[in-house]
């Protein structure tokens, strides 16, 4: 049997990375019990599939995960009961959101996502600049972004993967947009369309709102949540639940642009006493 | 400001890893301050990925969040980028708890588990707005304190450290937040700080380094006394004598991101008396405390229960020597309730018991299998008194091959007492044999030997020998790369000898590496554990602008009538006993583990009343390291061991 999770991470929680969110869902998935099938082989894995990596320091009301139960076991599980669970099991900043089960013949996430709304929340700008700036990007004939691949600078086309782009509301600190962007053959990142526009708005804080795929040129989110009236997706069922992060709002905001630093380290390691492992 | 996050995450979008600095892990503590409470800010002086598996710092987090007077919260140094941002901001160091700033806590507490991060240390002090000088300390800043294998000798920072705690911490740190509540309770305006510290310095295994006045006849230390009246001459370690009475961590952190032995840890025992006379953790740590077999069990099943780890490490410095190890881990193994667990045994003996183990708990994933024998030959082996023979590691290699390993990691030192150039290479030819022997039972066997400087430490039979020079490491290391150049299937490694110099300098300096330390630091150099910001060259200019000379320090033998920087400190130690130790050690003359023979009175039990506490009266199966187990088929190399000095009758296999 394979299970569907939407959740959300939002507040500290979001600068975890890819990787670290993959191995809290390992541990959560044990803590909470749930009969995970296991791969064969020498390394046996969990079988779990992430869709899309959120990128480090973005929020979200819309991760998802598949999960493959154990043939004998996974017939027990009580989906009810799951989120609760499940929300119980990850750290604070986690909210399990739904839980379906799905056909095994559905389509990877990572192979059926085709675009992400995304809220983006800009500042060191006024609206009307932004606004601007965002009519010339949608009237553009192509939107031309250079980029570091593998130590090579290359540059794309990022227009066809532009599906909207709202400047929806301001904010404390600035402006709200909201943009649905193309995630084939590559996704888009919020930081590459911000980087195009003229002036550059700076990026306070963004959260991924929906993932969409399309079913017979429908398009449909993988896993629907029940919309909470701020347009939050939090189940009415799950709002007790829900991990307050009211705490966690930015507060006073400055804008400057400095890239994230890159700094690989190798660390000197002082001579062990035996140990066995790899 | 008492919560800098809301300044912090604007910062973290630019730095690597942010995940270090964001806290919230399951088990984190839920620290209340306020006035009535003495605020421990516990910091490890290394990276978040460093520092976090620490058990110490873990367990001491614990015990003070359990007292209603006492809040402790943790912090670990800001890598480079972030540092440079929170300066540019005007922010300081803070907790990962609570985002609290530095500077709010009553005490500072460092871990002092390697030399290289002291730079690290006074940077910390620095970002939290600290004066880095003790001296230059106001009542109201917080108190400097520091634990931790290194602080049996902390001469070097004894300048920069308000006090310093020996030993293990579980009991002395209640006892020091009675005293500091007791000063809390009339706001710090009673007495003064120079009185709490006199009333600190009254506590068992705590260390006021300002109390005690150093004089020196030219270059050498010629008496260390305390400068007031009711200060001990001598500060002595503490132990705690039942590892039962204290099942911490009981909730162990498991973070949210990537940390070096990210897997629960559970300590079965503490203390190692197998006598290796290089590891000063073997020495300072006795007597073997073993946690009760049952009680390791209840903390393993319920440790995995709770974090969702599904791999456990058994700690100690050798996990093999505990009572009944087969059986525990047989236990953990199948423990239906923990699902697929795999266990890993830090600190393993060099013998086939042990690789029969090894292959009980790696099922899956034989990919490699690591050995310390420490030394190429069996008389260097005598000398350090790791009496593994050649027989036992041909056993352990044939084992692991046989049984599906591919790759064996093999940990020597060089740069010991004694060492010829026959002992050094001894390390190839060694490498080379178990590479031989792998090849009947794999197709491709891989070796790989990593080799360390020696470092001598204080309170170890070495701490009088003079390290090798930078320049005869890389010669030895040289040597065995020549003889390895055309071996198949080795592969080696290396320390960098310039590190182990700097090691060796902190590792047995005095009250004169201070300034070299904050020299270092003021010129930026932090993070000196990390080959790429390591800086040898800057190390010798402090050396020369604070008139000293590296020689002098690090490659001098010492007289056993030298009066050494750490000698008003004490593990329970006799010099005598240590200085019989170096003698046999020069005679190539082993000695027994006393854990299951007659006592030799080191004065680590017989100084504070306690003893072993060992469930078996009996030495562990296949065992013949230090044993006296002579098995028949091993006349060729028997131990050469000398019994001497016994006291009074055996002690008894106290089991708890």
């Amino acid at each position: 049997m394979r299970l569907r999770v939407r959740f959300a991470k939002v507040g500290k929680i979001r600068f975890t990375s890819h990787r670290d969110v993959n191995r809290i869902w390992e541990r959560a998935l044990r803590r909470a019990g749930v009969p995970v099938a296991y791969s064969q082989g020498f390394t046996p894995r969990p079988r779990i599939a992430f869709g899309l990596a959120l990128p480090t320091g973005y929020e979200s009301d819309a991760e998802y995960l598949d999960i493959d139960l154990d043939d004998t076991e996974g017939a027990s599980v009580t989906l009810a009961a799951l989120p609760q669970t499940l929300t119980g099991a990850t750290p604070t900043g986690m909210t399990v959101l739904a839980v379906a089960r799905i056909d095994r013949a559905e389509p990877s996430l990572q192979q059926s996502v085709t675009s992400c709304t995304w809220g983006i929340d800009v500042g060191g700008i006024d609206a009307a600049t932004v606004s601007a700036a965002a009519t010339r990007a949608l009237a553009a004939d192509e939107i031309v972004v250079t980029r570091e691949r593998k130590g090579r600078m290359v540059t794309d086309d990022i227009r066809p993967q532009l599906v909207s782009l709202d400047v929806s509301e301001p904010t404390a600190d600035g402006v709200r947009l909201t943009a649905e962007l193309g995630t084939q053959p590559r996704a888009v990142r919020p930081a590459e369309l911000l980087a195009a526009f003229d002036p550059s708005p700076c990026e306070l804080r963004v959260r991924r709102l929906h993932q969409w795929i399309r079913v017979e040129s429908e398009r449909r989110e993988p896993l629907e949540a029940p919309l909470s009236a701020t347009g939050r997706a939090v189940p009415a069922a799950l709002a007790m639940n829900a991990k307050d992060h009211r705490d966690d709002r930015p507060t006073g905001r400055r804008c400057e642009s400095l890239p994230p630093g890159q700094l690989a380290s190798r660390k000197i390691r002082q001579i062990q006493p035996q140990f066995i492992g790899s | 400001m008492t919560n800098l996050w809301p300044r912090l995450e604007l910062l973290l979008p630019r730095v690597s890893k942010p995940a270090r600095y964001i806290g919230g892990e399951d088990g984190m503590q839920a620290p209340v301050h306020g006035p009535g409470v003495v605020s421990w800010l516990l910091t490890y002086p290394d990276t978040y990925e460093i520092g976090l598996p620490n058990q110490g710092l873990q367990i001491l987090y614990e015990i003070l969040n359990e007292r209603d007077d006492a809040a402790a919260e943790r912090c670990y140094a800001p890598w480079v980028d972030l540092e440079a941002l929170i300066r540019a901001e005007r922010l300081p160091l803070f907790s990962l708890d609570t985002h609290r700033p530095a500077s709010l806590f009553d005490v500072l507490a460092f871990n002092l588990s390697a030399e290289l991060t002291y730079t690290n240390v006074l940077n910390c002090i620095d970002l939290a707005g600290v004066p880095v000088r003790s001296a230059d300390r106001a009542e109201a800043d917080p108190l400097i304190a520091a634990g931790g294998h290194c602080t049996y000798n902390p001469e070097p920072l004894a300048d920069y450290l308000d006090f310093v705690v020996l030993g293990d911490g579980e009991e002395v740190v209640g006892e020091i937040t009675d005293v500091l509540g007791r000063w809390k309770a009339t706001d710090k305006r009673e007495g003064g700080r120079l009185d709490v510290l006199k009333e600190l310095a009254g506590v068992a295994g705590v260390y006021v380094p300002a109390l005690y006045d150093v004089s020196y006849e030219g270059a050498r230390i010629v008496d260390v006394s305390p400068r007031y009246r009711g200060v001990p001459a001598t500060v002595e370690k503490r132990t705690i004598s039942d590892l039962a009475e204290w099942p911490y961590p009981k909730n162990q952190l498991v973070p949210l991101t990537e940390v070096v032995h990210d897997r629960l840890n559970v300590e079965v025992f503490r203390g190692c008396t197998r006598g290796c006379r290089f590891c000063q953790a073997g020495m300072i740590t006795r007597p073997v405390r073993e946690r009760p077999a049952e009680q390791v069990r209840t903390m393993v099943s319920d440790g995995l229960r709770r974090t969702g780890y599904d791999e456990v490490a058994l700690t100690s410095l050798s996990t093999a020597d505990f009572s009944g190890i087969e059986q525990v881990v047989a236990d953990t193994v199948t423990d239906a309730g923990c699902g697929q667990v795999s266990v890993a045994l830090p600190s393993l003996r060099v013998d086939a018991f042990t690789v029969g183990i090894a292959a009980q708990i790696q099922r899956a994933r034989r990919t490699g299998l690591t050995f310390a024998p420490e030394a190429g030959t069996w008389r260097m082996r005598q000398v350090i008194n790791k009496l593994i023979s050649e027989e036992d590691l041909y056993e352990a290699v044939e084992g692991a091959y046989s049984q599906g390993w591919r790759r064996v990691k093999l940990y020597f030192l060089t740069g010991l007492p004694t060492e010829t150039d026959e002992d050094t290479l001894g390390i190839a030819e060694l490498a080379r044999n178990c590479v031989a022997l792998g090849s009947s039972h794999q197709r491709s066997p891989s070796v790989t030997v990593s080799v360390g400087g020696f470092v001598p430490k204080p309170f170890t039979p070495f701490q009088w020998f003079g390290q090798n020079t930078t320049i005869e490491l890389k010669r030895k290391i040289g040597l065995l790369r020549d003889d390895l150049r055309r071996a198949r299937g080795v592969q080696l490694k290396w320390h960098d000898p310039e590190a182990t110099l700097v090691e060796g300098l902190a590792s047995r300096g005095d009250r004169r590496l201070g300034p070299v330390i904050e020299y270092v630091w003021r010129r930026g150099g932090t993070f000196q554990e990390w080959s790429e910001h390591f800086d040898h060259d800057l190390w010798m200019e402090a050396m020369a602008a604070c008139g000293l000379d590296a020689d002098w320090y690090a490659h001098r033998h010492r007289s056993v009538n030298e009066v050494l920087p750490w000698d008003h400190l004490s593990a329970g130690l006799h010099t005598d006993f240590l200085w019989q130790d170096w003698r046999d050690a020069l005679d190539e003359v082993g000695l027994e583990d006393c854990r299951w023979t007659p006592c030799y009175d080191c004065g680590a039990c017989t100084g504070y009343g306690i003893e072993h506490v060992v469930a078996s009266a009996t030495p562990p199966a296949g065992a013949s390291q230090g044993t006296g187990a002579v098995r028949s088929n091993r006349e060729a190399a028997a131990v050469k061991l000398t019994p001497r000095r016994r006291v009074g009758a055996p002690v008894g296999a106290g089991a708890s």
